[in-house]
């Protein structure tokens, strides 16, 4: 499946692993929380990348204790209208300080990309749209009212500096 | 818990700072940021029309996002709401709708229950045009439904009433900006509505809110009592208060930890669970309000928003006071023209709210008609009333949750002029709470979920209850209709509702007694069985007549007499055979 990073198309060497199976591999492979919680030694041991898979019902302050290990955590939607994955994305952002990959996958549809990069997501990982779609929708707003994950200045902050 | 902050010299003082150039003081204005925000929406919306219009995107990825710019699918066609923060309109707005009336429907608007307006002929195609025309006057649709934070509504006398203790419309447009395009409360479990209030007497029905919130000062600090989980719907709840003072300083950084915790753990299984009353419900007050607190105690530095004072005083500047002339207490104009004209005399009783300044009055506008359709508005009516305000009102036109519309300031000389050109457009109808101006909603000639007809229902009551005389002496009598359960005529809250309900594919009317949307809000009780249509305005009748002869004192209203004997001898008569 396509992945869009930080504004361009990129490969993906990961390997999602439902079950933890394959952890014995070279390659970057990614675990649900549960896999992570139930083998953290063995996973952090890795000599290859870890990551780890979200589903809505998780909270991220289960990972806030491993992000220094993890090289990438990807918050899935499985439909786009449940809106979980944005609350998980500003608290490992915002809250936990996670600097890493944090990539939206599942149903990520164009015109929910750009509130997915105000909450932090830097990674796309999507079948319906293309990298000018992206693009296009990361610069259709040129201000925005809040304080968010993507470090963009609110409009209250930008009046004050304009002087307006 | 309350959350404190540091005391601010004199909040009041915000009042003296002089208000921004422009053709209207008293609102607020775009500056740079919100016309580049508006009119990129209207744009991005267009490409997304285009999109849909293609086939690139499907219909069921297209839904949010029209929904988010307020278009429905109705039953005869698409259906546009756009918003009319906290209510407020001024007359080139105004004129403007009437204008997208003529233009592109059917030269009429419908006022709703959130202090809106909707269209309901618009064509998908003319959208983005509509919206672009809105953009010019710094209007937009932006998030007036969806499953995100709707247009915030407010008290529709707000900064002329005598009653609150400041004006809320800066903190509501605050919340406006704040709420909008929020990108993580913006696909929410469900639809999220926030009411303030500044006022003793709630207006704003702010206990049937998602949020509804109610301004203090305490030691010379503004601050918010926070009510969350009302909501009417199928299981209507009277909110919750979590919090009896939040210091202004950290009201948005406190709506974002409820935000949270209910975009977080709201129920997403169930749409009818899916409200946040539902959570509160089931978490219990105690314990959502503990995850709230935590939530809030959790937030780090970075996390605040920490909205400088500046930004607070530059809004509130918007909506520093017109230019009030000094008047006396009494008008001598005005007195002569109740001794002269009956009509006046009685409209200017009914229809007019006392001004915190001497010699002004609120200015209710009637749009309930005997036999008209509830909050409907045709463009002349809307170009008169934005001319009206021009030369009585300061410019000021407020939209009521009631679906009338206000003239917040006008001097008591100019009352005599003012009701001439309003009755002259059929305006004037004398009957401000009185048991002819009810909430109703589109119903089934309209909706697609309704159950039964509303409009017509309202029309038959109205008849039975037509007579000037007879209505004012009822006094103060709420009656709100809903076709169906989803409650868009507020029943729960109507001192009597009607519910529309139907039984084997005919129309069946439920009536509820006691409900009230004000600050001893409560959810009305089901009297009995559901009659049909034919019944009802006759029972209603009955049940009027049953009052008339039991309250304590002629100003009793009806609502006090229930809440005094019970609601017995009402019920009785309800169904009384005659």
């Amino acid at each position: 499946m396509p992945l869009i990073k930080q504004g361009a198309e990129a490969e993906n060497p990961w390997v999602f692993s439902e079950d933890g199976s394959g952890l014995d591999t070279a390659g970057p492979v990614s675990v649900p929380l549960a896999v992570l919680q139930a083998e953290t030694d063995r996973l952090l041991q890795r000599n290859a990348p870890v990551g780890v898979r979200l589903i809505p019902d998780d909270d991220p302050a289960a990972l806030a204790d491993h992000l220094s290990a993890l090289s990438l955590v990807e918050v899935s939607f499985p439909k786009y209208t449940d809106g979980r994955g944005y609350s998980q994305a500003q608290l490992l952002r915002r809250r936990y300080g996670y600097a890493g990959e944090l990539r939206a996958v599942g149903h990520v549809l164009r015109d929910q990309i750009l509130y997915m990069h105000r909450s932090g997501f830097d990674a796309f990982e999507t079948e319906r749209a293309d990298l000018p779609n992206v693009l296009n929708a990361l610069a259709e707003f040129s201000a925005f009212y809040q304080r968010a994950a993507d470090g963009a200045q609110p409009v209250f902050a930008a009046r004050r500096a304009t002087g307006a | 818990m309350a959350v404190s902050s540091s005391p601010e010299p004199d909040p009041s003082r915000r009042e003296a700072t002089p208000s921004p150039a422009g053709e209207h003081p008293n609102m607020y204005r775009y500056d740079e940021f919100d016309a580049a925000i508006v009119n990129q929406r209207v744009e991005q919306f267009r490409g997304q029309v285009a999109r849909r219009l293609s086939g690139e995107i499907l219909e069921d990825e297209f839904k949010p996002l029209r929904l988010q710019n307020g278009v429905y699918l109705q039953l005869h066609a698409y259906m546009l709401r756009v918003a009319i923060p906290y209510g407020q309109l001024s007359p080139r707005q105004l004129t403007r709708l009437s204008d997208i009336a003529d233009k592109y429907d059917r030269n009429y608007g419908h006022f709703t229950t959130r202090q809106n307006i909707q269209f309901n002929w618009v064509a998908l195609k003319d959208i983005p045009d509509v919206l672009a025309e809105l953009a010019d006057v710094e209007m937009h649709a932006i998030q007036t439904s969806g499953n995100c934070i709707r247009n915030v509504t407010s008290d529709h006398f707000a900064g002329a009433t005598a009653d609150e203790i400041m004006d809320p419309r800066p903190w509501c447009e605050i919340i406006r900006q704040w709420s909008t395009f929020h990108p993580e409360f913006a696909f929410l479990p469900r639809k999220f509505k926030i009411a303030v209030t500044a006022a003793e007497h709630d207006r704003a029905a702010i206990r049937v809110h998602d949020i509804g919130l109610h301004m203090r000062l305490r030691d010379g600090v503004v601050g918010f009592e926070v009510h969350v989980g009302g909501g009417q719907g199928r299981t209507p709840h009277i909110a919750a208060q979590v919090n009896d003072f939040v210091a202004e300083d950290h009201l948005l950084d406190y709506l974002e930890a409820i935000m949270r915790v209910y975009n977080r753990h709201g129920r997403r299984d169930n749409k009818y669970k899916a409200r946040i009353k539902i959570l509160v419900t089931e978490l219990g007050a105690d314990e959502f309000t503990r995850q709230v607190e935590a939530e809030y105690a959790a937030q780090t530095d970075g996390e605040k928003i920490a909205l400088p004072r500046e930004e607070i005083a530059r809004i509130h500047a918007y909506f520093a006071p017109p230019d009030f002339a000094d008047k006396p207490a009494v008008s001598d104009g005005f007195e002569r023209a109740k001794e002269t004209d009956p009509g006046f005399a009685r409209w200017a009783k009914i229809n007019l709210h006392p001004h915190k300044v001497a010699g002004y009055r609120s200015v209710t506008i009637s749009l309930k008609p005997i036999g008209g359709a509830p909050g409907d508005a045709t463009g002349e009516q809307m170009r008169l009333v934005a001319r009206l305000a021009e030369r009585y009102g300061h410019g000021d036109i407020r939209v009521t949750h009631a679906q009338n519309l206000v003239l917040p300031h006008v001097a008591l000389d100019d009352l005599p002029a003012l009701y001439q050109a309003l009755a002259d457009a059929t305006l004037a109808t004398a009957n401000e709470s009185l048991i002819t101006d009810m909430i109703v909603c589109p119903g089934l000639d309209y909706c697609n979920l309704a159950n039964a007809r509303s409009i017509p229902m309202g029309q038959a009551v109205q008849a039975v209850f037509a007579d000037p005389d007879l209505q004012a002496d009822i006094g103060k009598l709420h009656i709100n209709i809903s076709g169906c359960i989803n409650a868009c005529g507020h029943h729960h809250v109507g001192h009597i509702g009607i519910l529309g309900v139907d039984k084997k594919g005919e129309e069946f009317y439920q009536i509820t007694f006691g409900g009230r949307a004000d600050e001893k809000a409560r959810i009305g009780d089901i009297a009995g069985p559901a009659m049909g249509f034919d019944e009802v305005p006759t029972a209603l009748k009955r049940v009027v007549e049953r009052y008339r002869s039991l309250r304590g004192s002629p100003d009793e209203p009806f609502v006090e007499t229930l809440e005094r004997i019970g609601h017995a001898p009402f019920k009785e008569a309800l169904y009384a055979v005659d």
